[in-house]
C-alpha cells in the first residue's frame, strides 16, 4: 500500500513536469529545454511504475521496452525532415495501438465493473480508429496509396452500418467481457472505421487528418487511463487530447471549411466554370528574374508542400543570404496549412538554418505584404489563391490567403500549370504583376544564385 | 465515486492543456505534435505492470506488446523532437 502512495505522489510531479514542459514550448527559444523536462517527467514515471508490485517478472518488460527504444531511436534519427509527416502519423498510429492493447488486456482482469468494460470498449474502439487511419493516412502520405480521395456511392450507409455493428459489440461485451470473440469483432470494425473515415480525405486536407488522429492518439490513452484508473494516463492523454483538438481546428480556419465538412465531402467538385480568367500568362527565365531580384529592396518568399517536394529550402537559404548581402530585407510569409502537416514549412525552413524570426503568420505578413518589392511564390498554389478573396462562387472563396499577388512583382516557381489540390484555377499566374518560372523550384533557384555569383 | 474523482481530473486538464496550447505559436506546431507523440506514449506506464504481470498468461503478453509500441513512441518521439527544436536558432 506505501508503494502506491509513493507511485502516485511522484505521477503528480511527473504531471506538473508534462505542464510545465508544455509551457515551455510556448516560445522557439525555450522550447528545447521544455521537450527535455518531459522527457525527464516521462522517465520518471517509468522509473517509479517499475517498484509496482503488479510487476512479478522483469524480463518479458524489459526486453519489450529495449525492443521499442531501438526501434524508436533509429526512426528519430533516421527521418529526414521533409517526411515529418510520415512518420508523426505512423507514431499517432502506434499510440493508438498501444491504447488498445492495454484495453484488451485490462479486458481479461477477472471482475471488472461495468464502466471498466465501458471504457475499455472505448479506448479499444477509439485506439483502432487511429491505428487503421493513421496507417492510411501514412501511406497517403509517403505516396504508397494515391493521394487523391477516395469516396464511393452508399459511403454514408456502409460507415452506419459499421457503427451499428461496433455498438451491438459493445452492448454484448458488456455482458461477457472476456468473450474473445465479442473483443476481435470491436476491434476489427474499428479498424474498418478507421479506414473509412481517411479514405475520402486527399492530400491538402491531410493537416486536418494528422491534428485529429493526434487528438484521438491522446484521447485513447485518456480511456485507458479511465479503465485502469490511472490518473497520469488521464491527465497525459487529456493533454494529448486538447493538443490535437486545437490543432484541428487551426487548420480548419486556415482552410474555411468545418470539421465535418473536411471529413465528409472531400473537395466540392468545381460546379460553374462561368468565370473566365482575363490575361496571360508570361513566363520569364531565372536569368530575367536576376535582374528584378538584384533590384529589390525586401522579398517575401511564401513557401509550399512544392518546396518539400523539391528539398528547395537549402537553396531557398543561400539565395536569401546573397540578397541580403545585397542590401534587401528577406521575410517568409507561411500559410497554416502550407505542406503536409501543421507548422511543415517551419521545421523544413529552420532545417535550412533561416531563423525563426524572419518567419511571419499570415495574418503579421498580409498588412504589408503591399511594401514588399517581389514575392516569391515556391510551389504554393492555393494558399495564395487571390479567387479565395474576390471571387465569390470559387470553390474556396473566403478561405483567408496569404495576398501575394498586393507585391509589386510576384515570382511563382512552378513545375507547371497543373492546377492546385482544389482543382480551381489560379487567377494570381494571369495577373499584370505575376511572372512564372516553370521547372524545378531547386534548380530554379540556383540558376538565381549562379546568377547572383557571376 | 472514484469515477467522479477522475472526471475531475478529467476537466482540468484538458482546461489546462486548452490553455497551455494555445499559446504555442504556429512556426512550433510540427514539433508539438510529435511531442505529443511522446506524451501519449505514457500509456507504457499502463503496459508495463499488465506487462510484468504473471508470465504466460494472455494479458502480460498484450501489456508487453504495448509496451514495446510505447516504448517507440516515448523515445522516437522525443528524439525527434529534440531533433527538430535544435535547429530552431534566432538570428
Amino acid at each position: 500500500m506505501d508503494m502506491n502512495i509513493l507511485i502516485n505522489g511522484v505521477y503528480v510531479i511527473v504531471a506538473a513536469l508534462f505542464i510545465m514542459g508544455l509551457k515551455l514550448l510556448g516560445h522557439p527559444s525555450t522550447a528545447r529545454k521544455g521537450n527535455l523536462i518531459s522527457s525527464i517527467a516521462m522517465l520518471t514515471g517509468v522509473i517509479v511504475t517499475l517498484l509496482d508490485q503488479a510487476i512479478v517478472s522483469y524480463e518479458l518488460l524489459l526486453v519489450s521496452m529495449l525492443i521499442g527504444s531501438i526501434v524508436g531511436a533509429y526512426a528519430a534519427k533516421k527521418v529526414a525532415m521533409t517526411s515529418m509527416p510520415e512518420l508523426v502519423s505512423l507514431f499517432n498510429g502506434i499510440g493508438g495501438l498501444a491504447s488498445v492493447g492495454v484495453a484488451w488486456a485490462s479486458l481479461m482482469t477477472d471482475g471488472i465493473s461495468s464502466f471498466v468494460v465501458f471504457v475499455s470498449f472505448l479506448a479499444l474502439v477509439i485506439g483502432g480508429v487511429t491505428f487503421s487511419g493513421s496507417l492510411l493516412a501514412w501511406g497517403k502520405l509517403s505516396e504508397r496509396i494515391a493521394g487523391r480521395p477516395l469516396v464511393f456511392k452508399g459511403q454514408i450507409i456502409v460507415n452506419v452500418a459499421v457503427l451499428t455493428v461496433m455498438v451491438a459489440g459493445g452492448t454484448q461485451l458488456l455482458n461477457s467481457p472476456q468473450s474473445s470473440d465479442i473483443q476481435w469483432l470491436i476491434f476489427v470494425t474499428a479498424l474498418v472505421l478507421g479506414l473509412l473515415v481517411v479514405m475520402p480525405i486527399g492530400g491538402a486536407d491531410m493537416p486536418v487528418v494528422i491534428s485529429l488522429l493526434n487528438s484521438y492518439s491522446g484521447i485513447a490513452a485518456c480511456a485507458a487511463g479511465f479503465a485502469l484508473q490511472n490518473n497520469l494516463l488521464i491527465v497525459a492523454g487529456a493533454l494529448v487530447g486538447a493538443s490535437g483538438i486545437i490543432l484541428t481546428n487551426t487548420m480548419c480556419k486556415a482552410m474555411n471549411r468545418s470539421l465535418k465538412n473536411v471529413l465528409v465531402s472531400g473537395f466540392q467538385k468545381v460546379t460553374s466554370n462561368s468565370i473566365t480568367l482575363e490575361g496571360e500568362i508570361k513566363p520569364i527565365s531565372a536569368d530575367d528574374a536576376y535582374y528584378i531580384l538584384e533590384a529589390a529592396q525586401s522579398v517575401v518568399v511564401i513557401p509550399g508542400y512544392g518546396m518539400a517536394v523539391a528539398q528547395a529550402q537549402h537553396a531557398m537559404k543561400e539565395l536569401q543570404v546573397l540578397l541580403e548581402n545585397n542590401g534587401a530585407e528577406v521575410a517568409y510569409g507561411i500559410h497554416p496549412v502550407a505542406g503536409r502537416m501543421p507548422g511543415h514549412m517551419n521545421v523544413l525552413l529552420a532545417e535550412a538554418d533561416v531563423s525563426y524570426e524572419q518567419l511571419f503568420e499570415m495574418d503579421e505578413i498580409n498588412p504589408r505584404i503591399d511594401g514588399f518589392d517581389v514575392a516569391i511564390v515556391i510551389g504554393a498554389n492555393d494558399v495564395v489563391n487571390p479567387a479565395a478573396r474576390d471571387m465569390e462562387g470559387s470553390p474556396i472563396y473566403g478561405m483567408p490567403v496569404i495576398n501575394a499577388d498586393l507585391a509589386n512583382t510576384v515570382f511563382v516557381l512552378k513545375r507547371g500549370m497543373a492546377t492546385g489540390f482544389a482543382g480551381v484555377d489560379n487567377p494570381l499566374f494571369f495577373k499584370e504583376n505575376t511572372r512564372m518560372i516553370f521547372g524545378d523550384a531547386k534548380e530554379t533557384l540556383n540558376g538565381i544564385i549562379r546568377q547572383f555569383a557571376d | 465515486m472514484t469515477t467522479i474523482y477522475l472526471l475531475f481530473i478529467l476537466l482540468l486538464s484538458v482546461v489546462v492543456g486548452f490553455e497551455l496550447i494555445r499559446k504555442v505559436p504556429a512556426t512550433l506546431h510540427t514539433p508539438l505534435m510529435s511531442g505529443a507523440n511522446a506524451i501519449s506514449g505514457i500509456s507504457l506506464l499502463a503496459a508495463m505492470s499488465l506487462a510484468g504481470g504473471e508470465m504466460g498468461s494472455y494479458s502480460t503478453y498484450l501489456g508487453a506488446f504495448a509496451a514495446c509500441l510505447a516504448t517507440i513512441n516515448v523515445v522516437g518521439g522525443y528524439m525527434v523532437t529534440d531533433r527538430m527544436l535544435a535547429m530552431f536558432k534566432a538570428k
